[in-house]
């Protein structure tokens, strides 16, 4: 189905498979990169890497979740109101 | 031009309840002198009490998603402020909080000159005093609003209370959407707003539950303390 991702989060994604892949090809790149950084075992590089991005990740999600809360509310205060004049005309006119 | 208030009703699961408090309402109001209009909003509920209000003689306001009480209050703030309103007070659907009150409410929000005036369960001590873990808690509220504003607030957890046209512009904007009370006393207070306390007599509740239980209670504690807190620091 097309339209179901926005594209913001498309690029998060594509990022992450485009880094799965240049790692899954260039097989010590892990060792190269992580020697490079001083971490001592590759894995936990991996592991590290990965939490930061699920937490700033979420952060983001969070802060989107409170902004549509927000918009949320005003239009359900919108609608009672718009019903509520809506009826008044109606009755008005009958 | 007569002054006009707004007596508006949160009301969320209330049908026991809500009918009687609207008439109960309406019979107060007719003596006040001034033209006032009941405004019930509907917080999407699930049982009858949508259908209620439509036949009751009171303006009904339906939110299409349930909000809590804070979202259903600001939809009558905003309701208000489009119609003009000079006084709004706040009257739960439960039935707890007395009408006849109303009259008092306003007198002395008039002659103190006051923005919010607030109906206190804790200066006589008479009628519904709560439990002894929830006086506990408007406790440490009042404490906290002591060592944050300055000023003492008894029972800053009441949701009886009468704001005049300066208060009601204030949080038709913003308003928390759970548990409102006390943290609209940080948003008056930083506004400058002048706030008193009435005396006043609450019942028990007629029907219906209440939106807190125990363990809601202790997310209640924090829920509320950190949105003192928050809305300390963003309001300037």
């Amino acid at each position: 189905m097309k339209g179901k991702l926005r594209e913001e989060y498309a690029i998060v994604w594509i990022i992450c498979t485009a880094v799965l892949i240049i790692f899954s090809f260039w097989r010590n790149g892990l060792d190269v990169v992580s020697a490079l950084l001083g971490i001592a075992a590759p894995p936990n590089m991996i592991f590290t890497g990965t939490i930061f991005a699920v937490l700033i990740y979420l952060l983001h999600l969070s802060v989107t979740v409170s902004r549509l809360q927000k918009q949320n509310k005003t239009l359900a205060h919108e609608i009672a109101l718009l019903k509520n004049k809506d009826k008044k005309e109606q009755e008005k006119k009958s | 031009m007569k002054e006009k208030l707004a007596i508006i009703i949160p009301a969320f699961n209330e049908e026991e309840s809500i009918s009687s408090v609207v008439r109960n309402a309406q019979k107060v109001c007719e003596n006040i002198g001034l033209s006032h209009e009941i405004i019930v909003v509907n917080d999407c509920s699930t049982d009858n009490t949508g259908n209620i209000i439509d036949g009751l003689p009171c303006t009904a306001l339906h939110l299409p998603v349930n909000l809590g009480i804070g979202g259903a209050m600001q939809t009558g703030f905003k309701y208000a402020v489009e119609n003009n309103f000079d006084f709004a007070v706040q009257v739960d659907g439960d039935g707890q909080h007395p009408s006849e009150q109303i009259p008092a409410l306003l007198s002395r929000l008039k002659e103190n000159n006051l923005d919010v005036i607030i109906g206190s369960r804790f200066i006589s001590k008479e009628g519904f005093q709560s439990s002894a873990i929830r006086r506990t808690g408007i406790g440490w509220f009042r404490w906290i609003n002591k060592l944050l504003l300055g000023i003492d607030i008894k029972d800053s957890t009441s949701g009886f209370r009468m704001l005049n046209r300066k208060a009601i512009s204030i949080v038709s904007e913003t308003y928390p959407d759970e548990y409102p009370e006390p943290e609209a006393i940080v948003l008056f207070t930083k506004n400058g707003f002048t706030i008193g306390e009435v005396p006043i007599a609450m019942k028990e509740r007629q029907g219906g539950q209440s939106s807190i239980g125990f363990f809601s209670g202790i997310y209640y504690m924090w829920k509320v303390t950190l949105g003192i807190i928050f809305t300390f620091i963003r309001t300037k």
